[in-house]
């Protein structure tokens, strides 16, 4: 078991103090809330998606700092991208914290997002960190509702 | 209390305890999550263990020595449970797998029994789910309702409303002694006599009173009273239900099976008397002898030196703690164990966690099963930390200095 603290980077703590992409697009093309009933982290995400492009996306919620990072470096990492390519992040990312790639796989798509990668070793704060991509994975399959649970 | 008590020698327990020389992270162990499951010194895991290798059979069963034997260590502990709660007679002691399904127990046999459509059970806003749920089960079952006695914002329950919360149609009143969150030691006997006046039945959660203060139940009047072994310092998967005999005598039995029967018929059956009428199947015996040898240790320290020593340390934390800048502690009641639940502005109780226990610090982070008291409080949860009679002012002193350096990272 790694030492949790190692989790908390500097990258995570800034984005958690000041999250980007904060807020409600009013006039979205797709919504899903997200909860981990564990934590009792809320997310509530909205897209605006045109032509195959995620045009926009923006979060609010509450949730620990591994939740709102992640949120925040999400939403960063997948605006301006295809959705397929949003879609294809999001299955690396859960691959990722769940320890379930092959070892030695390449996570290209991630960049900076492998800052999570510590965060298989710590299984109770594993579904804090997927939270925003199960809740992204559920919107872009319209579905309005995503849980960790 | 007494004066005259001798403190506990905490540096000779503290050997009895061979996970507190573990290492966590590089930094020795400070478990203060004692409210989650205590932990077991070595005389209880020996006689469980002794039980185990020479001793292993079933109770109940046949007339072989060795049955007769296990029968007997396994009774032997039903005995230690009597005397350590004051309690009249073993026959009220039922042996459960914990605190929770000694209270669906008694919900699904004298709730069934009692509660009719549009009748009310009484419960008061600090209740465990386990005290909560199986209830809610049972009045949305028979078209029954529940009501809550309100807590104010120290924890502490307002029982000016008490008299008009009971109504005709309450059928039972559960209560928690002592908040598994806030650390409040409710006025039990107080309430359990102002229930009975109204001819009210009362079950009391003690999950969290029994390793911190005497129980008397005959003293309490309690009706039932409910707890487990592993918040005891023994072993999880035993629990028990004590109930006064004449309510136990006049419920029907629960699980059917063997060992609770006096006579199976393909036309019908006819049950044994209180305990074994609820205790159907083989149960958890080397558990069982566990808790009793739990119940040993415990007596030996001695419960008021437990509570004693386990009071210096709660006012040691609370002071320190209420130092912290920006962290509140939730449960201020007059009449506390030594439990504090808190949480730090900016930072989620998870992170705490997380956090704590990279410094080899074990607390509890989350809504400890009592969600209503999370939104009677408006956090999602809380970072609790619980003390035991092994822990020590310098334990506390991590948790601080801990706690502090998290502050900072946050900053």
């Amino acid at each position: 078991m790694s030492d949790p603290r190692e989790l908390y980077q500097q990258v995570i703590l800034e984005h958690n103090k000041k999250p980007r992409n904060f807020g409600k697009l009013e006039a979205c093309t797709h919504h899903a809330e997200g909860h981990n009933p564990l934590c009792g982290d809320e997310l509530d995400l909205t897209l605006i998606i045109e032509n195959g492009l995620v045009q926009d996306i923006k979060f609010t919620g509450s949730g620990c700092a591994i939740d709102v990072a992640s949120a925040s470096l999400m939403t960063g990492a997948v605006k301006g991208k295809p959705v397929a390519e949003a879609e294809a992040m999001a299955e690396q990312f859960r691959g990722m914290v769940r320890g379930e790639l092959e070892p030695g796989t390449q996570t290209p798509l991630l960049g900076k997002l492998t800052l999570f990668s510590g965060v298989k070793d710590l299984p109770s704060r594993v579904k804090c960190a997927v939270l925003p991509w199960a809740t992204l994975h559920a919107a872009l399959k319209g579905e309005e509702e995503a849980s960790t649970e | 209390m007494s004066t005259l008590l001798q403190p506990l020698d905490v540096t000779a327990i503290r050997k009895d305890f061979p996970l507190l020389s573990r290492v966590l992270h590089g930094k020795p162990v400070v478990y203060l999550d004692s409210a989650v499951s205590g932990q077991m010194p070595l005389p209880v895991i020996e006689r469980m263990s002794k039980y185990e290798r020479d001793e292993h059979t079933n109770v109940h069963r046949g007339v072989s020595t060795l049955s007769q034997e296990a029968t007997d260590f396994f009774e032997a502990a039903r005995e230690k449970v009597r005397k350590f709660i004051g309690a009249g007679s073993i026959k009220e002691i039922v042996w459960t797998r914990g605190t929770t399904e000694a209270i669906n127990l008694v919900a699904q046999t004298f709730g069934r029994m009692t509660v009719k459509a549009g009748d009310e059970i009484l419960l008061s806003a600090m209740e465990h789910h386990a005290n909560i749920v199986p209830w809610q089960m049972l009045a949305e079952e028979k078209g029954a309702t529940l009501k809550v006695i309100p807590m104010n914002n120290a924890g502490e329950l307002i029982l000016d409303s008490l008299d008009e919360l009971i109504t005709d149609r309450t059928k039972l009143l559960g209560l928690i002694h002592v908040s598994n969150v806030l650390g409040t030691v409710n006025p039990v006997k107080q309430i359990i006599a102002r229930a009975h006046a109204r001819g009210v039945p009362v079950l009391v959660d003690g999950a969290q009173a029994v390793p911190h203060l005497r129980v008397d139940v005959r003293d309490l009047d309690a009706d039932f009273y409910v707890f487990s072994g592993h918040k005891l310092s023994g072993p999880t998967g035993i629990g028990v239900l004590y109930g006064r005999l004449e309510l136990l005598e006049a419920m029907p039995p629960w699980h059917g099976g063997g060992s609770m029967i006096r006579n199976v018929t393909w036309e019908k059956t006819t049950y044994l008397g209180a305990p074994a009428k609820f205790e159907a199947g083989t149960p958890a015996i080397a558990a069982a002898i566990g808790l009793g040898a739990a119940i040993d240790y415990l007596t030996e320290l001695g419960l008021d030196r437990i509570a004693a020593y386990e009071h210096d340390l709660l006012a040691h934390a609370t002071e320190r703690l209420e130092r912290i800048p920006g962290l509140r502690i939730l449960g201020t009641a007059k009449e506390k164990a030594s439990v504090i639940s808190f949480v730090v502005e900016g930072i989620h109780p998870h992170d705490m966690g997380s956090l704590l226990d990279g410094d080899g610090v074990v607390v509890r982070a989350g809504h400890h099963c009592a969600q209503p008291v999370m939104t009677r409080f408006n956090v999602p949860a809380t970072t609790r930390a619980s003390f035991a009679y092994f822990n020590t002012r310098d334990e506390v002193d991590v948790l601080v200095s801990s706690i502090i350096k998290a502050i900072e990272l946050f900053k």
